[in-house]
């Protein structure tokens, strides 16, 4: 399993062609405490760079958007009734959905793990 | 009856004050601790006294049959004293404009002068009903064509839309304009425009009438990009919503070329106008090649808001967008009366009107009162109005920028509110502990988080109705604050200290919401309401 990450936080863990999202550390730190989760019903077609969850603190909504494309399989059901999930846990049991990747090759312009500490630290 | 809530939660009433060094009963001196409407009186008492409805009233007593209530409708029964006292003691732990400074960034929390209350409350005004005859009311419907006309004056519009509620209802309206005006050339399109610098209301009204947003990013300077606006237009593009002033406090230089780049393909621009209260008598919309501007009487015209009263928000329009805004409206006829032009008498003198948007002619209280305003100002009051905004705003933003990191402050003066981040903040103090602590300093807190684009954003809005002495006041308790959350000073987390209530759980009440009360059921506890209140 390889994990990946985009310059929006997001980061998408992926094994052959399914791929678990979620929004990471750094993110939730930015955010504060989540309060609401939105996650994308099964079956949902996602684009790569769309729009694909909501996520609502005590500062800001902010959209999550798919970092490749594919087809839901499963939204985190556990959001719903423990959106604090994404505080304590956001690379763990805090993933926001699972997906049938329609093109592996949408993974090529993300970051590695070391890439996406760097970013962070431009920040 | 209402239903348990999820968390059972329930406000602490402080009651842990009664005995040692506390009172009995938890007041303060003359300031009185209030519990819930529901926990005073019981369900069974009623503060009116109704008579008996006699049996040969008409169609006999019970005439509702089967359908006449069964059980207690569970409102809380209180007397008129007590009811008056619930929410005078509730209105006594308030803070609002007319008891203090209230520097709510983008909401314009001006004083209300009331000779407009005054005037709203002749009995003409006050007292008139949106379904009487129109020949009873032609010196309301004056009064509504008056302010159409100096909003119009003052826009350098070509018409206006008096009746949407507030500020989101009138961009709604303009959007509306926008796409029946495209619809009528045929030419329908799906993306709207928003430059990172509009307010939130932006993006969720297009998306409302149905368009596609696309985000336009601002410049290192807080404004729109003007190249990668002109980059994304073309033929897909029905218009561009831009908020100027904008919310980073800054004018948008650029509104000229930005509204011609739009035109030229065909697109019309829409213009926030929730901050016209900056430019007013200085900059009129119109010359800038705006097609559509909602504008918020209830900030600009000084009409109650935040509580106080409901908004209005009149849409001025463009020549090109006029012939589409809703019904009604109000006309002036040759013999000198105004007349109130609707769907049945329409025909053809507004035959491209794309409906209504609400059931009546617009809020008539906030008419009189803006009228009012403008009137009692005149052109040289209402341009010392935009101008000492902006002074106000300056003087705070430079007398602070030493203390609070101002991530604009380069980008030339601004408008009416400066904008600071907590960038300099140590020892974990975030934007949110700042503005508790002005609770404790006794300021309405500034708005926080927003704009976005700013990390932890602190948007101060003085507004012109502020002394000098009073913003040297507020500058004092901001200095200290600033210095404190630059000191990593960590008493300031546990801000307010000297509120009726400490700081309150903010994410708990998200997560959680407790929206309607419920009877407590406590084990052991005091009787509940039912087993007080016996048959």
């Amino acid at each position: 399993m390889t994990r990946y990450f985009t310059q929006d936080h997001e980061w998408v863990e992926v094994d052959g062609d399914t791929a678990t999202v979620g929004i990471t550390d750094y993110a939730q730190g930015q955010l504060g405490d989540i309060v609401f989760v939105e996650v994308p019903a099964e079956g949902t077609a996602l684009a790569k760079g769309g729009e694909a969850a909501v996520v609502e603190s005590v500062k800001a909504a902010s959209d999550v958007y798919s970092p490749v494309s594919g087809t839901v399989t499963e939204g985190n059901p556990s959001l719903e009734d423990d959106p604090a999930l994404v505080n304590t846990a956001p690379e763990g049991d805090g993933w926001f959905f699972k997906l049938t990747i329609s093109d592996v090759g949408e993974l090529d312009g993300l970051m590695d793990e070391a890439a996406y500490k760097a970013f962070c630290d431009t920040l | 009856m209402n239903a348990p809530n999820k968390s059972g939660w329930r406000p602490a009433l402080n009651l842990d004050r009664r005995g040692g060094a506390g009172t009995a009963t938890g007041n303060k001196a003359l300031m009185l601790e209030e519990p819930l409407i529901f926990e005073i009186g019981t369900f069974e008492t009623t503060g009116v006294d109704l008579p008996d409805v006699p049996d040969d009233f008409v169609g006999g007593a019970n005439r509702l049959g089967g359908l006449a209530r069964s059980t207690p409708i569970g409102l809380p029964g209180l007397s008129e004293p007590e009811t008056v006292r619930h929410y005078t003691r509730l209105s006594r732990q308030n803070y609002a404009i007319d008891l203090g400074l209230f520097p709510l960034g983008s909401c314009t929390m001006k004083h209300n002068p009331r000779l407009n209350e005054k005037v709203a409350r002749m009995p003409g005004f006050l007292d008139v009903h949106p379904l009487q005859p129109v020949d009873t009311v032609r010196g309301a419907l004056e009064v509504i064509n008056e302010l159409a006309f100096w909003l119009i004056e003052l826009t350098g519009m070509h018409g206006v839309a008096m009746t949407p509620k507030a500020g989101a209802h009138g961009e709604l309206c303009g959007i509306l304009c926008i796409r029946a005006a495209l619809e009528a050339k045929g030419d329908a399109r799906e993306v709207i425009l928003v430059p990172e610098s509009a307010h939130g209301t932006n993006p969720a009204t297009a998306a409302f009438a149905g368009y596609r947003v696309e985000n336009i990013p601002a410049t290192s300077e807080g404004r729109v990009d003007l190249e990668a606006l002109k980059a994304r237009l073309g033929p897909d593009v029905a218009g561009v919503m831009i908020t100027n002033p904008n919310t980073c406090g800054l004018f948008e230089r650029d509104m000229k070329a930005i509204s011609d780049a739009v035109h030229a393909v065909g697109g019309y621009v829409y213009c926030d106008g929730a901050n016209f209260n900056a430019i007013v008598g200085r900059v009129r919309p119109g010359d800038l090649g705006v097609d559509a501007m909602h504008i918020n009487l209830h900030k600009t015209f000084s009409t109650p808001h935040g509580g106080g009263g409901p908004g209005s928000g009149p849409v001025v329009l463009s020549e090109a967008l006029s012939p589409y805004g809703p019904l009604p409206f109000t006309a002036r006829r040759a013999d000198g009366t105004v007349d109130l032009i609707e769907e049945e008498n329409a025909g053809a003198e507004h035959p491209h009107t794309f409906g209504r948007m609400s059931a009546f002619h617009g809020q008539m209280g906030m008419f009189t009162r803006a009228l009012a305003y403008i009137l009692s100002h005149g052109a040289d009051g209402l341009r010392q109005v935009s101008g000492d905004a902006v002074l106000n705003a300056n003087y705070l933003l430079r007398s602070l920028d030493d203390v609070l990191d101002a991530p604009f402050g380069h980008s030339g003066p601004c408008m009416h509110e400066a904008l600071f981040s907590d960038k300099e903040f140590a020892g974990g103090l975030s934007t949110l502990d700042l503005a508790k602590g002005m609770i404790d300093e006794g300021f309405h807190p500034m708005t926080m988080y927003f704009p976005l684009v700013v990390h932890g954003a602190m948007l101060v809005e003085p507004t012109e109705t502020e002394s000098k002495a009073g913003l040297d006041q507020l500058i004092v308790a901001l200095r200290s604050l600033a210095e404190r959350a630059r000191a990593g000073d960590e008493t300031l987390k546990n801000a307010p200290i000297h509120a009726p209530r400490r700081r309150l759980d903010e994410t708990l009440a998200a997560r959680k919401p407790v929206l309607a009360w419920s009877e407590p059921e406590v084990p052991g506890g005091p009787p509940t309401r039912s087993e007080q209140g016996g048959a």
